[in-house]
């Protein structure tokens, strides 16, 4: 029998507001244990929480980004649980009216073009972390990150492999980040993803029993945890047992889900509105204006650099791939270097050091105005080519001066047409034999004097300039 | 509505409240009359009247996102029943 998975997903994503959503404490990542706290976030009795604008603001702009219907009169109700990881023994959240319904995200991949629905975006708060210390048998808690404000992203079960569901993610974060609402580092918990799967009979219409997993830290772990949840589902079904609806974590090391807690006996919430915030009523003119503010997203931004700058459409899809890219790139042009020089030397040197050093572009020392500058020095013939990957290579790790570097390194081309010739006799009165070589037919041999001449200068002539010398000495 | 012994097991559950056996017998009573009165509630007609989650008329109360200093930590772990020098501290949990 063949089998078809099927897919939903929970994101929920960290907004890069400076505060929390209900205090004015800072958001900022680690900090020593409870430094980033304040009676709010602990859960003091009597506090009153007071929403961030900001975080409205966001919220709002990612759900007209995800193409959603923004919902003009919010609340925010009371998700009633104990543990320990919020200190309220209930979490701020929104089930009933969501700031936005009903998106689509289209996605691609080799083998289909579709729509992600979304079902709905809603805001709340994240919780603290727990941290069990064995020596006392006690678990300590962390209330830093209670407060920082999410959003959750639910789609419908519209995904059938782990390709699409990497594509949707993937051009989730890229939305995200160009709107500027969070930075999305998975490695740091600001996108967090759970992934509900079943499967059924291809053709069925009807859903399987569905699973959670917990605990997906990467796009990779992701695509393994779903092919392996996948088949671990079907085996069962084919050995005549059943999925049961649970929620399980995913281990990377083992590679293999393991069950949490059984859903079986439903967590009951009992959810009610949050009585200390009042609604919030987004106007008509406020919706405007966010959309108007709406930057220039991925694929509207590759075609433009195609057709402005002449890009190839894979340089330009490289560039649009990550925000901070995209940012470096604009800048650099905006400093007056040529578009198409200024995408080569990125796509190229850059990704290479990158690579090597095993850096995100948006980690990177190097500026723009560093690498307007060492282009500036080529096109005004200051140096040659070969010098200025030299250069760039130098420069790269903690953003030294490209002109600074260039003078005391002595790497200036050597413009000088007399000292050019004076080098060319030199070495001609040295290779006499190669010379006649050449005289004899044999042409390769000027790549040699060429290379000669080059190396008597130390790199630094213009390559063009040496060429002609050569060419002209041995023809002349 | 008939509340049996077994759901007032469960809501003590929910609501971390541990009754003596014959105390849950008289609850049974009490949560019957409570749910009865709600069903007079709902006798009236409230189809064409919006819910309401607040009493007073305000809406939009929001603030800036401006840094403020936060809380002295040994001022906040003060309030706890266990802590530690840097965290609150809480019966072993495990997920």
């Amino acid at each position: 029998m063949t089998w078809e998975t099927v897919i939903g997903l929970e994101t929920h994503v960290e907004l890069a507001t400076k505060t929390k959503i209900f205090c004015s404490c800072t958001t900022e990542f680690g900090g020593a244990p409870n430094t980033h706290c304040c009676p709010v976030c602990t859960g003091m009795p009597g506090t009153l929480p007071v929403v961030n604008r900001q975080v409205v603001r966001f919220a709002a702009k990612a759900g007209l980004a995800l193409n959603c219907e923004i919902t003009r009169y919010n609340k925010f109700d009371r998700k009633n649980y104990f543990y320990p990881d919020l200190p309220k023994a209930y979490q701020v959240s929104q089930l009933y009216l969501p700031i936005a319904r009903n998106g689509r995200v289209p996605i691609k991949t080799e083998s289909v073009e579709k729509d992600i629905r979304i079902h709905e975006l809603h805001m709340e708060e994240d919780a603290g972390k727990l941290v069990h210390d064995p020596w006392i048998d006690q678990t300590k808690c962390d209330y830093n990150r209670c407060g920082v404000p999410l959003i959750e992203i639910v789609t419908e079960p519209d995904f059938r492999s782990a390709d699409e569901v990497i594509a949707y993610l993937e051009k989730l974060k890229s939305t995200l980040e160009y709107l500027g609402v969070s930075d999305c580092k998975m490695q740091e918990g600001s996108l967090r993803c759970d992934v509900n799967l079943s499967v059924r009979p291809a053709g069925s219409t009807e859903l399987g029993t569905r699973t959670e997993m917990k605990n997906l830290n990467s796009f990779k772990a992701i695509s393994r945890a779903i092919e392996y949840e996948a088949r671990r589902q079907i085996e069962l079904i084919e050995e005549g047992k059943r999925v049961v609806q649970e929620t399980r974590r995913w281990d990377d090391n083992k590679d293999a889900t393991f069950s949490m807690r059984s859903k079986e006996n439903a967590q009951d919430y009992r959810y009610f509105p949050e009585p200390d915030i009042p609604p919030l009523e987004l106007s008509q003119e406020y919706l405007e204006q966010l959309r108007a503010e709406q930057p220039e997203m991925a694929e509207a931004r590759k075609a433009r650099y195609q057709e402005q700058y002449g890009l190839p459409e894979y340089d330009a899809g490289i560039l649009i791939s990550q925000k901070a890219l995209v940012d470096f790139f604009e800048e650099t042009v905006a400093l007056g270097a040529p578009a198409k020089e200024v995408s080569n030397w990125m796509l190229g040197d850059m990704m290479r050091r990158l690579k090597d050093e095993e850096l995100e572009p948006k980690d990177m020392k190097l500026t723009p105005a560093n690498l307007a500058k060492l282009i500036k020095l080529i096109a005004d013939g200051k140096i040659n080519r070969n010098t200025a990957a030299k250069v760039f290579r130098a420069i790269f790790p903690d953003n030294a001066d490209a002109e600074e570097y260039v003078k005391t390194h002595g790497l200036e081309q050597v413009n000088d047409a007399g000292l050019v010739a004076q080098v060319v006799e030199k070495v001609f009165a040295a290779n006499e034999s190669a010379v006649a070589d050449y005289r004899a037919g044999n042409q390769k041999v000027m790549g040699f004097l060429v290379g000669q001449v080059m190396k008597e200068l130390k790199g630094k002539a213009d390559p063009k300039a040496v060429n002609q010398a050569v060419r002209e000495k041995l023809e002349g | 509505m008939k509340i049996t012994t077994e759901m007032v097991d469960y809501i003590s559950v929910l609501s971390r409240l541990k009754l003596p056996e014959e105390e849950k017998e008289k609850m049974t009573g009490e949560l019957e009359q409570i749910i009865a009165y709600m069903d007079t509630l709902n006798a009236l007609d409230t189809s064409s009247v919006e819910p309401m989650s607040h009493v007073f008329p305000v809406k939009n109360v929001l603030r800036e996102d401006e840094v403020v200093p936060s809380f002295d930590r040994a001022e906040l772990l003060k309030n706890a029943p266990k802590a530690d020098e840097e965290a609150f501290l809480v019966p072993k949990t495990v997920e």
